[in-house]
């Protein structure tokens, strides 16, 4: 803001007449407040009027005197509100009449006795406690997510008895966005984990002569384990991220309400499509992960061993059984039905703010990457115990 | 130095690509004035607003701020020309992860070299004139509506600024909120010496304080009036400025 400087004031133009002063002359009954100088905010060498800078004196008045101030803005303010709430504990009442209009206009907004600052409550909630809620937090987690996945088939089952309420359209951006367009991704992940995975069994087995072994071991890796586990952590961070994104941001926009009041299921309208997209694709991503992945170890193990591409596609054919096959389609599906699940309710759960898009998305991707290597392990277990 | 210019636009044609949204504004702002710019909804009000701010470059036209070209220079230029400009967004655009306070004090502590301690007496101080001081610690998401608008006017007035924008102040208040917000937008610019600049089409809060104005015709995509909201509605003749400020329909029905 502009100067203001007060006509007839006198023009002292010497660097010590221009700091901000003050002092209290006059009568303990009928102080005057004089001030002089320029008061600029910007400075930073506005004085503190002090607490105990008025005695006790009910009943008096003060008055100003600001005819040698020579500029000023809302510093001087910040000091006559200093001066404003000490003189009301003083009782002592301020005659503002004898402060410029402009002054007396801004010091007239600000309180006396302001209120005090609210403050967030944080209880510090003993160890053991915060253990246990948080326990009881992710169990109650584990109930609402398994009830959205029931009230998501139900949907499901209504849309295929055709009292749907999903619209196609939705199912197929999603299914687009979730298929076609991670391609690229998917395909240079897995191609790399297979060829990481052929130059480490290389440099091992061509010890016993076994390198053409480098082609079961990629061929088993990818079709149990990697193909299934790479891709959904690669579709947890990419779509899984973006779904928890944009249902909070819906959230924030009071979307979520809107469909709410129509009664328009959240169950049915986003998350069915969301889950279902994620359910067709996963699958196709894992086959063409198996089939990349196993490229990639062809590449490397053409080139580095002593092996001809039919000898190689003998071995990898012969590898592993339809069994394996089965155990790493299941997985994927599983892990598609998890991401998609717990994304769109991680969303759902966000607060309203742009940060809370941001703590969302995160959450969603950690969740989603944690849950599918514990997934990842709880199958393995069933495994060996099936025998498979 | 009642005629000071302020800011001033010459044949300022604005659009996005090559779908036009006004031509032909031209208009003065007066030192200590409250400019209104009126006109009906998608007229092109918030589009002017944002290239007084620096947010859309006309596409012609030149703008001055004081005496300085304000398109003609570089970014840096713009930025300093900015800190004399503060505004107030139609929803307060607080920033969402940080306290009112907190938001108050990051311009401060971007662009000046005060201590802490200063800086929170200061930040106090904005908040004591919007009457906001309890809210000082709290989220944008812990207040209602009409303190978050009152938390921006407190951030639009963070360094001081000579110039305040505010766009559609009383949307969505109540009209004893919004009375107030009109009282303290008339004492802020007496007490501040500030010039401001007001979009809004809430007409008793432009009757009580805008001074001076222009209205803006969604149809002609031109401004069709200049003056005050108050001599618009009692001396023009333009029919459709006429509805406007009488809240009567138009030949299509339309508010």
């Amino acid at each position: 803001m502009t100067d203001r400087t007060e006509t007839g004031s006198p023009a002292t133009q010497s660097g010590n007449d221009r700091t901000p002063q003050w002092h209290l002359q006059g009568e303990q009954n009928a102080p005057v407040m004089v001030l002089s100088g320029t008061w600029q905010a910007r400075t930073g060498n506005i004085p503190v009027f002090p607490k105990d800078g008025l005695k006790k004196a009910p009943g008096a008045h003060l008055s100003f005197q600001t005819s040698d101030v020579q500029g000023w803005d809302t510093g001087l303010i910040a000091f006559l509100w200093d001066l404003k709430r000490v003189a009301h504990d003083a009782g002592i009442s301020l005659d503002i009449q004898t402060l410029p209009g402009p002054m007396r206009q801004l010091l007239e907004l600000l309180p006396e006795a302001p209120d005090e600052p609210v403050h967030h409550k944080k209880l510090r909630q003993p160890f053991l406690e915060t253990i246990g809620s948080h326990t009881i937090a992710s169990v109650t987690e584990v109930g609402v997510v398994s009830e959205l996945g029931a009230l998501t088939v139900k949907g499901a089952v209504q849309t295929i008895l055709g009292r749907s309420r999903m619209r196609l359209i939705d199912l197929l951006t999603n299914t687009a966005d979730a298929g076609p367009y991670a391609l690229l991704i998917v395909g240079v992940v897995n191609f790399l984990i297979g060829a990481i995975l052929a130059f480490v069994g290389a440099v091992e087995l061509q010890k016993f002569a076994a390198g053409i072994y480098v082609a079961s071991l990629v061929g088993i890796a990818m079709v149990r384990e990697m193909a299934a586990v790479m891709t959904a952590i690669i579709m947890a961070g990419r779509t899984g991220g973006a779904y928890a994104a944009r249902i909070s941001t819906m959230q924030g926009n009071e979307e979520i309400d809107a469909l709410n009041v129509f009664g328009i299921p959240t169950s049915t309208y986003l998350i069915l499509p969301a889950v279902l997209s994620l359910i067709i694709t996963m699958p196709f991503l894992y086959l063409y992960g198996c089939l990349i992945g196993m490229l990639g170890g062809f590449v490397v193990a053409i080139s580095m061993l002593d092996i001809t591409p039919a000898g190689y596609f003998h071995q990898t054919v012969t590898a592993f059984g339809i069994g394996q096959f089965i155990f790493g389609f299941t997985k994927s599906l599983v892990f598609g039905a998890f991401i998609g699940l717990t994304s769109c309710r991680i969303g759902l759960k966000a607060g309203r703010s742009a940060a809370d898009v941001g703590i969302a998305a995160t959450r969603a991707v950690v969740v989603g990457i944690v849950g599918v290597i514990a997934i990842d392990a709880i199958f393995a277990v069933i495994a060996d115990v099936l025998g498979i | 130095m009642p005629d000071q210019t302020v800011l001033s636009l010459r044949d300022i044609t604005l659009s996005f690509g090559p779908k036009v949204i006004q031509k032909n504004i031209s208009l003065d702002v007066h030192k200590g004035s409250i400019f209104a710019v009126m006109g009906g909804s998608g007229c092109g009000k918030s589009t002017l607003l944002k290239s007084m701010i620096g947010l859309l470059r006309p596409s012609a036209g030149e703008y001055h701020v004081g005496d300085e070209n304000y398109w003609a220079g570089n970014e840096a230029h713009r930025t300093d020309l900015n800190h004399r400009f503060g505004v107030l967004f139609q929803s307060g655009a607080l920033w969402s992860s940080m306290t009112i306070g907190e938001n108050i004090a990051l311009p401060l502590q971007m662009f000046t070299d005060l201590k802490p301690d200063v800086i929170r007496r200061l930040v106090e101080l904005k908040l004591g004139f919007v009457g906001m001081l309890q809210a000082i610690d709290l989220y944008p998401s812990e207040i209602s509506g009409g303190m978050r608008k009152r938390a921006g006017l407190a951030r639009a007035l963070a360094l001081d600024p000579d110039i305040l924008f505010f766009d559609e102040p009383s949307a969505g208040l109540d009209p004893i909120t919004s009375a107030r917000l009109d009282d303290l937008i008339l004492n802020l610019r007496d007490g501040l010496g500030a010039t401001i600049i007001i979009v809004s089409h809430e007409l008793s809060s432009l009757f009580h304080i805008a001074d001076d104005g222009i209205f803006l015709d969604a149809k002609t995509k031109t401004p069709i009036a200049h003056g005050s909201p108050r001599d618009l509605r009692d001396h023009c003749t333009d029919p459709q400025v006429h509805a406007f400020m009488h809240r009567e329909r138009d030949e299509e029905g339309n508010t």
